[in-house]
């Protein structure tokens, strides 16, 4: 709209359905004629709600009906709650897409290993999506997702037609759980375990809270994964979105245009330094 | 033509007055620096008459004063606390409104700025705009408001002959006498025998302004006069730091004790970064009126000093003053070069002045310079740090 960065394209909210307590996924479409350009995995847009406030949100899914888009949005402050409280047929504004992509599309017959943590995985799923989409691109396929309990699983219907594909290895894990819970119990880390890959063949991405990012880098490293095969996915506050604001420097990076995906090689400098 | 070739012309008074009257005739908004608050303040003047004459200043670590003396001219001191960036990248400015309500809304972009004319800029200024330029200008997105305000905009400089204690431009390629980047540039003359200008129109406009005044052309000692007070002021500054090595000293030094030293003093107030002529960093604030019809959002000035500059949920980034001031002086003199390919600072001084309890960006640099730590460890020796949780 009027060739500035600044201003949001109307998008209509479509469909909206509940993940957990305090997650929704949002499907958009636009209000006009106008949509922002295709999004790709990895990237992300800035939602505005009308007269809050705007946040980054990654997309969460790639549809084949561009222009419709999908974000999931959890519930931790004051605009993402106005968000999914919208009802459907409410307008959100868009602006984007920013970042880099997950360099999923650039990899040939490499064995994948994606570790998320909580809501890391909405960011995830797209990369997720397109190797289901390109699986014969790929080698061994493995997904690794830990989250605090069991009530904060999302994504159910998908989780459970991915831990019945054979084509990849999904693997889940919880902080806690209740009795009743079956499944693995422990840091998303050592569900590495139960991953099969050639980490001399392997390309990992992570996304997830940072000190679990730091680990998974480390698990990566120590299974044998080269450094340059290592992707993750930062957070920091943003205001614009598009370099000119400054909140998301880390070190020399501005988090919105350099990442949110960088390489590992980019982050390693600065990922142990504390308040950087 | 190259800057050496171009003529020099003696300018009176009373031809700046008349410059000044024909670009307001053009529709141009001028703007000058002028006596307000005790201080040499930049805001937008309707008569030359306006601007500052007069005042001498002394400025030290954390204080600033302006005397009045009889023998100053218009322009012989250094910086005020403010500089050109608040025309360029106004403190706040409406971004957009939108009115209706989340069901169905509407946006209007508000108008471009005007056409401005700077008086007075000293070359920190200068190299602090063309610094604003990579920021704003040429990376994959611009600021349009900066753009359009540049597009007009009309420079005439000043060659700095007052330097502050504080001043350190000579650190940098710049020194105090502007050699490009704006369409006059003036050396101020004021002594026994007169008050006058050297001249060097540059741009076209002014060129022929030039040709219409029928100034004189300026004589081997006039040249030989401003060119002196122009010497005489980089014999003054100290070199206080060397860019290159602050960059690379600082890239290795990220948890130098030092920062905690400097926190220690520092009250995280965000003067520093108020008054530097480079600091962008902005934030955006929602504003709706009562009826909750009507929304503006409005980008305003904010500092990597403030709280919740670097909040996601959850908290702060930087909770700390020791890793916000980090956060400053490395991005003013390291990260700068990885982000612009330039510094981030051009030694106007301002921070060193303005800070309530003078801390001195180069004396800090030099604490750090003289005990260095060398390069920091890669802690994959992760003893110390143990792994709670995986969300």
């Amino acid at each position: 709209m009027n060739g500035s960065p600044w201003n949001p394209v109307l998008y209509k909210v479509s469909s909206k359905s509940i993940e957990n307590a305090d997650l929704l996924t949002f499907e958009l479409d636009p209000v006009g004629d106008e949509a922002i350009d295709p999004i790709a995995p990895g990237q992300f847009n800035m939602l505005y709600a009308f007269g809050i406030g705007e946040i980054p949100i990654s997309v969460s899914s790639i549809l084949p009906s561009y222009p419709t888009l999908v974000h999931t949005i959890q519930d931790v402050g004051r605009v993402s709650k106005s968000l999914i409280q919208l009802p459907v047929g409410d307008i959100i504004g868009v602006r984007g897409p920013f970042g880099p992509e997950w360099p999923v599309a650039q990899v040939k017959s490499k064995d994948v290993l994606l570790i998320a943590g909580g809501v890391g995985l909405c960011p995830l799923r797209p990369v997720i999506e397109y190797i289901l989409d390109h699986r014969e691109q790929f080698g061994e396929v493995n997904v690794l997702f830990g989250t605090r309990h069991p009530d904060n699983i999302i994504y159910h219907r998908d989780i459970i037609s991915w831990q019945s594909d054979p084509s990849i290895n999904f693997q889940i894990t919880v902080d806690h759980a209740f009795p009743s819970w079956r499944g693995n119990v422990g840091v998303v880390t050592h569900l590495i375990d139960k991953a099969k890959f050639y980490p001399e063949n392997t390309i990992s991405f992570l996304c997830g809270p940072e000190v679990m990012m730091r680990f998974g880098i480390y698990a990566c490293l120590d299974a044998g994964i080269s450094e340059d095969m290592v992707y993750l996915s930062m957070e920091r506050n943003m205001k614009c979105a598009i370099g000119l604001c400054g909140h998301c420097q880390v070190g020399p990076y501005f988090t919105c245009k350099d990442g949110a995906v960088f390489p590992y090689t980019m982050m390693k400098p600065y990922l142990n330094i504390s308040e950087l | 033509m190259r800057s050496k070739d171009r003529p020099r012309y003696v300018l009176t008074v009373d031809h700046l007055r008349g410059l000044f009257d024909e670009l307001s005739d053009q529709g141009y908004e001028q703007v000058g620096p002028i006596f307000r608050d005790g201080a040499i303040m930049l805001e937008k003047i309707n008569s030359f008459d306006e601007l500052t004459l007069g005042y001498l200043e002394q400025q030290d670590k954390g204080s600033y004063n302006l005397d009045q003396h009889p023998d100053a001219g218009y322009f012989q001191y250094s910086v005020g606390p403010q500089s050109f960036k608040k025309f360029l990248n106004p403190p706040r400015r409406k971004l957009w409104e939108a009115n209706g309500s989340s069901s169905n809304f509407e946006i209007t972009v508000p108008e471009r700025p005007a056409k401005m004319v700077f008086w007075g800029v000293r070359n920190c200024d200068i190299e602090a705009i063309r610094i604003l330029d990579k920021v704003f200008l040429e990376g994959a997105y611009v600021n349009d408001w900066y753009q359009a305000a540049k597009e007009d905009l009309l420079i005439i400089a000043v060659g700095c002959t007052h330097p502050s204690k504080n001043c350190f431009c000579t650190s940098f390629d710049s020194g105090p006498m502007p050699y490009e980047g704006y369409d006059l540039s003036l050396v101020e003359v004021k002594d026994g025998a007169g008050h006058h200008f050297i001249a060097d129109g540059k741009s076209d406009l002014i060129k022929h302004w030039l040709n219409d005044t029928e100034a004189q052309l300026a004589s081997k000692d006039d040249l030989e006069i401003a060119s002196r007070t122009i010497e005489e002021a980089i014999d003054n500054m100290p070199i206080r730091l060397n860019p290159k090595e602050a960059s690379e000293l600082l890239k290795t030094n990220l948890e130098h004790s030092h920062w905690e030293q400097v926190a220690s003093r520092c009250l995280s107030c965000a003067n520093c970064t108020l008054v530097c002529p480079t600091c962008f960093c902005s934030t955006t604030e929602d504003i709706t009126d009562i009826s909750g019809d009507h929304t503006e959002r409005w980008l305003t000035w904010d500092s990597c000093f403030v709280g919740d500059f670097s909040y996601i949920h959850g908290g702060q980034i930087r909770p700390s003053t020791r890793s916000r001031y980090r956060q400053w002086m490395t991005h003013k003199l390291s990260n700068w070069y990885d982000q612009f390919g330039s510094s981030g600072c051009v030694g106007c001084g301002r921070c060193i002045t303005w800070c309530p309890v003078g801390i001195d960006i180069t004396e800090e640099l030099a604490a750090i310079n003289d005990n260095p730590v060398g390069p920091a460890k890669d802690k994959k020796s992760r003893g110390n740090e143990k792994h709670k949780g995986s969300t």
